[in-house]
C-alpha cells in the first residue's frame, strides 16, 4: 500500500444532527479523519453512536449538515440528488445486514440490478454477472430466488451485486449481524478477498469481534466523536 | 369496553387505510341508496294509488279514446260512487325539453276523487269559475314560478294549436309520496276548442276513473264495467289505479331490473375491495396473532377481533353512508325534476343500506378470519410482514 | 435507467390474492362502464338504421311522433304531388300512406300487456324500405287482413309468429310472413294494409307520409316548400333524423344514468387500489430504499409502481371487458318513452368502445396509483432503509 497516495476518502469536521420531534439530537459532532486506498476499516462504537450515519455519508445515501467530505476525489456535498444517485451506481458496492435482495427476482437478476444502470448489452450483462456469480460461488445457484437460498448464500449475492460495476469502495452495515458463525467466517473471507486480490477499499460497521479482527484499520466512535485505533 | 377499545385502536393504526376503506364504504351505500331510491321513485306512481280508485280506458290501448257517452251508463253500475274522466293533453311549455304531465278533467267530479290534491277553497272557486282557468302542482310552482293569476301558453301535439290558460291555483300533496308535478284545466274548454276544429274528436274521453263505494267491490265492479261495453264500438278495459300504474313500469321493466343489478354490482365492488383491505391487514398481523395465540387466545377470539374492526369500519362507513344519502336524493331528485316527481329516500332502502355495509364487513372478514384462525404459532412468530 | 418490468410484473403475481381482489373490483367497475356504452350503441344503431337518408317522413307540425299525428287525404294529395318525389319505373309515385296505432299485446311467457306499435302501409310500403327483407313466409296481400311481423315481435309477442293470429280492432289477423329489418326499429312492429287497418279503427286520417326523394339533396327545398303552403300543417324529416330524434330522450337518460354510475363507482375502484398500492410501498420500503441506494432515480421508483397500479388496472379492465362482450347475447326490450311502443336492441361492442373502456380502466390505474407512487419515490434512502 503506497502510504503517499491519495486517500480515497477524506472527511473533514463533519457534523450531523437529526430532528426528532422539536428536539435536536446530534449524532457525529465533527469527524476528521482519512481512509487510505485499498484499506480495510471496520468503524465500532456502541449502539446510538453514530457509525451508521457516518458510513451513510461516505457511501452517499445521506448528507452532512456542515464539513467536507470527499471520495475519490469529488466532493460529494455538492453534487444533486440527481448526480449522487449517478455517482453511487459507478463508486459505492452495498452490503447490508439483512441482505436487501429484491424478493420477486433471481439471484442472477439481482446481481443484475445495477448494471441496468449503465449501457451494456445483455449479452455482455451476462456476462458480467456469471463472473460474479463465480467469484461468489454461486453460479449453480443462480436462478434461485432469495427465499431458495440460505442466510450466508443471499449474502455473498449480495455481494456479488456489490462488486458488479467495480465500483471505489464497498461500503458493509454489519453484514454479519442475520448469520450464524460458520456463514459470518465465509462471508468475512470473501469480503478479506475482494480487499486483498482485487484492492477494493471496504468500510464495514460492525459489533461483532471476528469481523473486526479481519480489518485493517478500526476506528472507535463514542457519542459522535472518533477515537484512534 | 377493552374489547371495543383493542378494535378501535386497531383500525386506527392504518389511519390512510382505514380512511380509505371508510370512503369507499361511504360512497358504495350512498350510491346504493340513490340507485334504491331511483327504483321506489319508479314505483312512485303505483305507491301513491288508492285502493278505491278504477282506471277504465280503451281496451285497445291507452292512445285510443271512449265517448263521453258511457259516463252515464258507468255511473249507474252497482258499486260506483263517483266517476270522472281525464285526457293526457301532452302539451309543450315552450320547449320540449320542460316536460310535466297536463290533463283535462271533469274538473269538480275529479277533484273530489283525489283528495290527496290538496287545493285552497277559494283557489278552487276561482277555477272552477274561469273556462280557461289551471290548477298546478306545488312542484310546478316551484320550478317554473307559477302563481295564481299566471298565464300559461302551451303548444298542443295531440290537440294542435297554441292553448292559453290562467293559473287559478296550485296544490299541494297531502303526502310525501303525492305527486306535485301535475297540471290540470278544464276538459269543456278542450272540448268546445275541438267541436269547432275538428267535431269528429269532440265528445271523447282518455281515462274513466271510477271511485268505489268500498275497496272489496274492486273486482265487482271491473268486470261489471268491462262487461257493459263488450262489443261495442270501443271496448273498455278497467284496473285498480295501481294495476295501471304498474302498467307503465312493466313497459320500462327492463332498466328498472338492470338498475337493481347495479346497484347490488356496488356492494359487490365495495366488497372485494374491503376483503382486500382485511386480508392485507391480517396478512401483517401475523406474527401478533401468533404472539396471542402462545399467549392462549383461543381461534375463536382472533376471529373476533378480525370481525369486529372490520364491521367497525363497515359500519363506520355505511351510517356516515345513509346520513348523506338525504342530502343527494334531495338534490338528485331536483335535478331530475319532473321526471321523478316523487323522489324520497323510504325506511326500507335505509334498512338495506344499513344490512349492505353490515354484510360487506362480515364477509370482508371472513377469509382473514379463517387463516389467522388457522396460524401455527411456531410459523406465525417467524413471519416477516 | 429503468426498473426492469419483470420487478413489477411478479409483484403483483406474488400477492395473487390482494391482486385478484383489486384487479376483481376494477373489472366489476369497467364492466358497467362498457356496457352502457355498448347500450348507447345498440340504441344508437338499431334507430338510426330505422330510415334512410333518401327518404322523408311527413308528419302534423308539432305532433313530435307519428303516434300523436294525423294527416286527411286533402293533404296527403299535395304532399304527393310535389315535384321532389321520386317516381318508380313505371312512373308510379314512390309514397306511402301509412297510419300507425299502437295496440296492447301480450309478451309469450308471461301475462303481461305490452304497447306494440302496428303499422299501415301502402303497397309501396316495403319497397320504400330496402334494409327490410321477408325472411319467412310472404308479404301481405294488400286489401286482405293478413300482417306481417317484424322478426323481434315476432319472437317476443304471442299470437305474432308466422300462422298465428292476432284480434284487434274487432277483426282476426292472420300474420302471413316474418320480416328482418336489420335490427331496426321496424324489427319490433306488425304490418298491414294501411287502408283496411284505417277501415278497422274508423281512423278516417292517416298518421303519416312516407316518400323517396328524386334526388337526395333536394330535402332542404321541398321542407320549406311543404312548410309555407297555406293549406298544409305539417312537418318533414329525413327518415332517419325522424328516428333518431324518437330515441333521443331514452339515449339521454341511459348515458347520463350510465356514465354518473361509472364515475361513482370508479371512486370506489380506485379507492380499491390506491389501498393496494399504499400497502405495496409500505411492504417494499426497504427495497424501494436498497433501490435508490444502488443508484435507481426518484422517476424510476415512481415509474415502476405507476407501472403496477396501471398493470393492476389493465388486468381488470380486460377482465370487465370480456365480460362485457359477451352481454351482446342479451337483448333488450323496453318502452321508448317518445314513441310510446315498446323498442327491442341488443348490445353492440365496438372497437371505439373497447378502446375507450381500456382507456378508462387506465386512468383509473393512473388515478389509483398516482399518490402512492409519489410516496416511494419521495421516501428518504436512509429511512426507508431503516425500516427494515
Amino acid at each position: 500500500m503506497d502510504e503517499t497516495a491519495q486517500p480515497v476518502v477524506e472527511i473533514a469536521n463533519l457534523v450531523k444532527s437529526y430532528r426528532r420531534g422539536d428536539q435536536i439530537v446530534p449524532v457525529l459532532t465533527g469527524i476528521t479523519f482519512d481512509i487510505a486506498a485499498g484499506d480495510f476499516v471496520a468503524l465500532m462504537g456502541p449502539s446510538g453512536s453514530g457509525k451508521s450515519t457516518l458510513l451513510n455519508m461516505i457511501a452517499g445515501i445521506d448528507k452532512p449538515d456542515s464539513g467536507s467530505l470527499r471520495v475519490a476525489g469529488t466532493d460529494i456535498t455538492a453534487l444533486s440528488e440527481a448526480e449522487l444517485a449517478d455517482w453511487r451506481s459507478h463508486h459505492v458496492g452495498f452490503i447490508f445486514q439483512f441482505y436487501n435482495l429484491m424478493p420477486v427476482l433471481t439471484a442472477f437478476e439481482n446481481i443484475e440490478l445495477p448494471l441496468l444502470l449503465t449501457d451494456l448489452s445483455a449479452r455482455e450483462r451476462g456476462e458480467h454477472v456469471a463472473a460474479a456469480l463465480s467469484m461468489v460461488g454461486l453460479t449453480d445457484r443462480s436462478d434461485h430466488y432469495p427465499s431458495e437460498l440460505s442466510g450466508g448464500q443471499q449474502q455473498r449475492v449480495a455481494i456479488a451485486r456489490a462488486i458488479i460495476t467495480d465500483p471505489t469502495i464497498l461500503v458493509a452495515d454489519e453484514p454479519t449481524g442475520d448469520l450464524d458463525r460458520v456463514s459470518a467466517a465465509e462471508i468475512l473471507n470473501l469480503i478479506e478477498r475482494l480487499n486483498g486480490e482485487l484492492g477494493k477499499t471496504v468500510i464495514m460497521v460492525t459489533h461483532d469481534p471476528q469481523a473486526a479482527a479481519k480489518a485493517h484499520t478500526v476506528r472507535h466512535l463514542e457519542k459522535g466523536e472518533l477515537s484512534a485505533g | 369496553m377493552y374489547f371495543l377499545k383493542l378494535i378501535i385502536r386497531n383500525a386506527l393504526r392504518h389511519k390512510l387505510r382505514t380512511g380509505l376503506t371508510a370512503l369507499g364504504i361511504v360512497v358504495a351505500i350512498l350510491a346504493f341508496g340513490l340507485l334504491r331510491t331511483v327504483v321506489d321513485a319508479w314505483y312512485a306512481g303505483a305507491a301513491a294509488a288508492s285502493a278505491t280508485r278504477l282506471v277504465t280506458r280503451n281496451a285497445i290501448s291507452l292512445v285510443f279514446p271512449l265517448p263521453l257517452t258511457y259516463m252515464g251508463k258507468i255511473r249507474q253500475i252497482d258499486g260506483v260512487k263517483s266517476v270522472s274522466h281525464a285526457n293526457w293533453f301532452g302539451g309543450v311549455y315552450i320547449t320540449e325539453k320542460n316536460f310535466f304531465p297536463q290533463f283535462a278533467v271533469q274538473a269538480q267530479s275529479y277533484f273530489a276523487l283525489y283528495p290527496e290534491f290538496v287545493v285552497a277553497p277559494a283557489q278552487m272557486r276561482e277555477f272552477l269559475r274561469d273556462r280557461k282557468g289551471a290548477i298546478a302542482g306545488r312542484k310546478l310552482a316551484t320550478t317554473y314560478g307559477f302563481k295564481p293569476g299566471d298565464q300559461v301558453t302551451l303548444r298542443g301535439t295531440i290537440f294542435p294549436g297554441n292553448w292559453e290558460f290562467v293559473v287559478r291555483g296550485i296544490y299541494d300533496g297531502a303526502e310525501a309520496k303525492t305527486d306535485t308535478s301535475q297540471f290540470f284545466f278544464h276538459w269543456d274548454y278542450l272540448n268546445e276548442t275541438m267541436m269547432k276544429l275538428a267535431p269528429r274528436r269532440a265528445n271523447t274521453v282518455g281515462v274513466y276513473v271510477i271511485g268505489l263505494t268500498s275497496a272489496d267491490r274492486a273486482a265487482a265492479v271491473t268486470a261489471a264495467v268491462d262487461a257493459t261495453f263488450r262489443n261495442s264500438l270501443a271496448e273498455t278495459l278497467t284496473e285498480t289505479e295501481q294495476a295501471f300504474q304498474l302498467g307503465f313500469v312493466s313497459m320500462t321493466e327492463a332498466i328498472v331490473v338492470a338498475i337493481k343489478i347495479v346497484s347490488f354490482l356496488v356492494i359487490f365492488i365495495i366488497m372485494a375491495v374491503m376483503a382486500n383491505t382485511m386480508a392485507m391487514t391480517a396478512r401483517e398481523r401475523t406474527a401478533e396473532y401468533a404472539t396471542l395465540k402462545a399467549l392462549g387466545f383461543g381461534p375463536l377470539a382472533l376471529a373476533a377481533m378480525i370481525f369486529g374492526e372490520s364491521l367497525a369500519i363497515a359500519g363506520a362507513g355505511g351510517l356516515l353512508g345513509v346520513v348523506l344519502t338525504f342530502p343527494v336524493a334531495g338534490r338528485f331528485g331536483a335535478e331530475m325534476g319532473s321526471l321523478f316527481p316523487v323522489f324520497n329516500v323510504g325506511r326500507e332502502t335505509v334498512a338495506m343500506q344499513g344490512a349492505a355495509a353490515l354484510l360487506v364487513g362480515a364477509v370482508a372478514a371472513c377469509l382473514p378470519a379463517l387463516r389467522a384462525a388457522r396460524i401455527r404459532i411456531a410459523d406465525g412468530l417467524r413471519h416477516v410482514g | 435507467m429503468r426498473i426492469p418490468f419483470s420487478y413489477t410484473f411478479r409483484n403483483l403475481w406474488t400477492r395473487k390474492l390482494t391482486t385478484a381482489l383489486t384487479a376483481g373490483g376494477m373489472a366489476l367497475v369497467v364492466f358497467v362502464f362498457a356496457t352502457v356504452l355498448m347500450l348507447e350503441e345498440g340504441l344508437r344503431k338499431t334507430l338510426v338504421e330505422t330510415g334512410s337518408h333518401d327518404n322523408v317522413v311527413v308528419i302534423r307540425r308539432s305532433s313530435q311522433t307519428e303516434v300523436q299525428s294525423a294527416i286527411d287525404r286533402g293533404q296527403a294529395a299535395i304532399i304527393e304531388s310535389q315535384p321532389q318525389v321520386a317516381l318508380g319505373a313505371g312512373g308510379e309515385r314512390l309514397v306511402s300512406r301509412e297510419t300507425v296505432v299502437l295496440v296492447n299485446l301480450v309478451k309469450r311467457g308471461t301475462e303481461r300487456p305490452t304497447n306494440v306499435l302496428i303499422r299501415g302501409v301502402a303497397p309501396l310500403g316495403l319497397t320504400l324500405r330496402p334494409q327490410v327483407r321477408m325472411i319467412a313466409g310472404r308479404a301481405f296481400r294488400p286489401g286482405s287482413s293478413e300482417i306481417i311481423a317484424g322478426r323481434s315481435a315476432a319472437e317476443r309477442f304471442k299470437g305474432a309468429g308466422i300462422g298465428e293470429t292476432l284480434w284487434f280492432g274487432l277483426r282476426e289477423w292472420r300474420v302471413v310472413g316474418t320480416f328482418d329489418a336489420g335490427n331496426s326499429g321496424f324489427d319490433s312492429e306488425i304490418w298491414g294494409d294501411a287502408v283496411q287497418l284505417m277501415q278497422a279503427f274508423r281512423r278516417p286520417v292517416y298518421s303519416s307520409l312516407l316518400f323517396r326523394l328524386n334526388d337526395p339533396e333536394s330535402f332542404d327545398q321541398i321542407r320549406a316548400q311543404l312548410e309555407r303552403d297555406q293549406r298544409l300543417t305539417v312537418e318533414a324529416k329525413r327518415e332517419n333524423v325522424y328516428y333518431a330524434e324518437q330515441s333521443e330522450l331514452l339515449a339521454k337518460f341511459i348515458r347520463y344514468l350510465g356514465l354518473t354510475l361509472s364515475v361513482i363507482f370508479s371512486v370506489g375502484a380506485v379507492i380499491g387500489a390506491m389501498i393496494t398500492m399504499y400497502a405495496s410501498v409500505a411492504n417494499r420500503t426497504g427495497e424501494i430504499g436498497t433501490l435508490r441506494a444502488l443508484g435507481f432515480r426518484r422517476r424510476s421508483i415512481l415509474a415502476a409502481f405507476l407501472t403496477e397500479a396501471v398493470l393492476l388496472a389493465l388486468v381488470g379492465g380486460c377482465a370487465g371487458l370480456a365480460a362485457a362482450s359477451f352481454m351482446q347475447m342479451f337483448t333488450i326490450s323496453t318502452m321508448n318513452w317518445q314513441s310510446f311502443s315498446e323498442l327491442a336492441f341488443s348490445f353492440t361492442l365496438t372497437p371505439d368502445i373497447a378502446a375507450k373502456t381500456l382507456l378508462f380502466s387506465l386512468a383509473m390505474g393512473v388515478v389509483g396509483g398516482f399518490l402512492p407512487a409519489i410516496r416511494a419515490a419521495r421516501l428518504k434512502i436512509v429511512d426507508a432503509l431503516r425500516a427494515i
